[in-house]
């Protein structure tokens, strides 16, 4: 008896799995607690965004761009806006990108501690999930003041934003980032310098800078691994050309890059500091003017419905660079639409991420690129057209190939 | 440091909860009891934390000033408003609106407006509180 024993066995976690808050699937090989291999499927949450974005003016389809994803809320339109303002050569006025600087920056403020809490609590240590909703709050009520809502914000506009930031604004701005950034060196000495967090995310989820640059990695993934990438500065939009910020790696404040889990905290947590001082520059820079090029909405719809041409936004949106393209073929309605969120291009490094690494570890390795599976799933592809129709010769070829693929 | 989130806790501990307790301080033990009591006025609720300056909430609509021009047809994203032809005017399907107040801007005349109120849950989406018209 010289049977062949089979040292690895499979493990799904996903789509829908307590230790994931998206709808995604991961089949891992494991031998023992080591994960030996990663497939990652998606396509749980395909909504048909784009589709439903080819029966709406450009207008319309601000609105629908903002409901892509929840805390995303404000990049996804604004990068539609910038879309169609390169399409249809639209000058949006100097205080208004200064106005645009401020709520994207906020956006990436809330998001980060959000993230920073999600991050804690996938490795249990629930006490600074809870300091992190209660910074949070602070910020969403400042964003309440700014524009009305807490998250939708309902801001962008072709062309420009919608409500302005008056310098009676000012203190109510300062006040509230005065309180985060006294907080935030809190919840940065509690998670840098906490035992537990080190032992779990120092040397887990490593992902190097190679791999980083050839799996196409975005965002604050990217810049953990050292890679030096950010929309922000790569190509100056808004107001961002006049303001001075530099990219943010690990090796600030430890002088040097491991690419680990551990690195993707400090990279968040350092950039919130930046977006603090961001909005300051923006408050102390910003000159007074118009909020939006073409006040009149009517107008501006007629003159959108004339235009036949394509264009394209990028944007940094806290996860990474999210990126719109929008034809339009005067026509009243947009003719195509093609989002492409931060996540997507992060889901390819979860594969050297997760591999060798243990069972336990999969929340938190998954869970420090961010995920967002509702703004990534874009497009479902159906195999040669023929996914749904198995013949039964072929089901019986499946078959044995599966029973010899399970005694090798 | 071995327990960083220690101190922090502690101190939690002797801190009134932000919370704000809206709308009863505990859950009553018969919701519909509870509305009940409400709406006969035996029982307050707790009030809400209010809301800021430009909150966009059930939108007001002045029919006087409605001149039918059909423009906020033309930008509502979610399809939320019909314009009843005999009479000229229109007629809101709150279930719908996105609350984006876009139709405000483009209004005209500035017959439409934006509410503070937000309190607009009802089983019956076509329920007369939830059109305007």
């Amino acid at each position: 008896m010289n049977q062949p024993t089979k040292t690895t066995y499979q493990l799904p976690i996903g789509p829908i799995h307590p230790a994931l808050k998206e709808p995604v699937l991961f089949e891992f090989e494991i031998d023992g607690e080591q994960i030996i291999d990663v497939r990652v499927s998606l396509g749980y949450v395909h909504r048909g965004i784009e589709w439903a974005g080819r029966r709406r003016n450009p207008i319309q389809v601000l609105y629908l761009a903002e409901r892509i994803c929840g805390i995303c809320s404000y990049c996804h339109p604004m990068t539609f806006a910038l879309a169609v303002e390169r399409l249809a050569d639209i000058e949006v006025p100097e205080h208004a990108q200064y106005v645009r600087v401020i709520h994207g920056e906020l956006e990436r403020i809330c998001s980060h501690i959000l993230w920073a809490g999600v991050a804690a609590h996938e490795i249990g240590f629930d006490s600074v999930l809870f300091l992190t909703w209660g910074l949070r709050e602070k910020l969403l009520d400042l964003t309440e003041y700014l524009v009305g809502n807490r998250i939708t914000k309902g801001i962008t506009m072709i062309g420009g934003v919608r409500r302005d930031i008056t310098p009676e604004m000012h203190p109510r701005i300062k006040e509230s980032l005065d309180f985060i950034k006294g907080q935030c060196e809190k919840l940065r000495r509690i998670l840098l310098e906490d035992k537990t967090v080190k032992m779990r995310s120092q040397g887990c989820g490593i992902l190097t800078k190679e791999e980083a640059l050839k799996l196409g990695a975005v965002g604050p993934t990217a810049r953990a691994s050292g890679v030096k990438i950010d929309v922000r500065l790569d190509q100056s939009y808004f107001a961002y050309g006049d303001l001075d910020f530099e990219y943010i790696t690990p090796d600030i404040l430890t002088g040097r890059v491991n690419g680990d889990v551990y690195d993707r905290i400090i990279v968040r947590l350092l950039e919130i500091n930046q977006s603090i001082s961001l909005i300051e520059q923006c408050l102390t820079q910003m000159p007074p003017g118009p909020i939006v090029s073409e006040p009149k909405i009517t107008k501006l719809l007629a003159d959108l419905k004339k235009i036949n041409n394509e264009g394209i936004g990028r944007m940094e949106a806290p996860r990474g660079e999210v990126f719109h393209y929008v034809k339009m073929t005067a026509n009243e309605y947009i003719y195509a639409w093609k989002v492409r969120a931060p996540t997507y291009a992060n889901i390819m490094p979860w594969v050297p991420m997760l591999k060798n690494q243990q069972i336990a570890d999969i929340p938190i390795v998954a869970a420090s690129t961010d995920p967002c599976m509702s703004c990534t799933n874009r497009v479902i592809v159906i195999e040669n057209k023929k996914s749904h129709s198995l013949d039964k010769e072929e089901l019986h070829q499946r078959s044995i190939e599966k029973t010899r693929r399970l005694l090798t | 440091m071995r327990f960083t989130m220690l101190p922090q806790v502690i101190a939690q501990l002797f801190k009134k909860p932000f919370t704000n307790k809206f709308p009863a301080k505990y859950t009553p033990s018969s919701t519909r009891q509870f509305m009940e009591n409400v709406a006969k006025g035996t029982i307050h609720i707790n009030p809400p934390v209010i809301t800021p300056e430009h909150f966009r909430g059930k939108i007001r609509y002045d029919k006087e000033k409605c001149i039918g021009c059909k423009l906020c047809l033309q930008v509502c994203p979610s399809e939320a408003i019909e314009f009843k032809e005999e009479e000229k005017k229109i007629k809101i399907f709150l279930a719908r609106c996105t609350f984006c107040a876009q139709c405000n801007d483009i209004c005209p005349v500035s017959c439409l407006s934006m509410s503070d109120e937000f309190l607009l849950a009802d089983t019956n989406k076509y329920s007369k509180d939830l059109i305007v018209e």
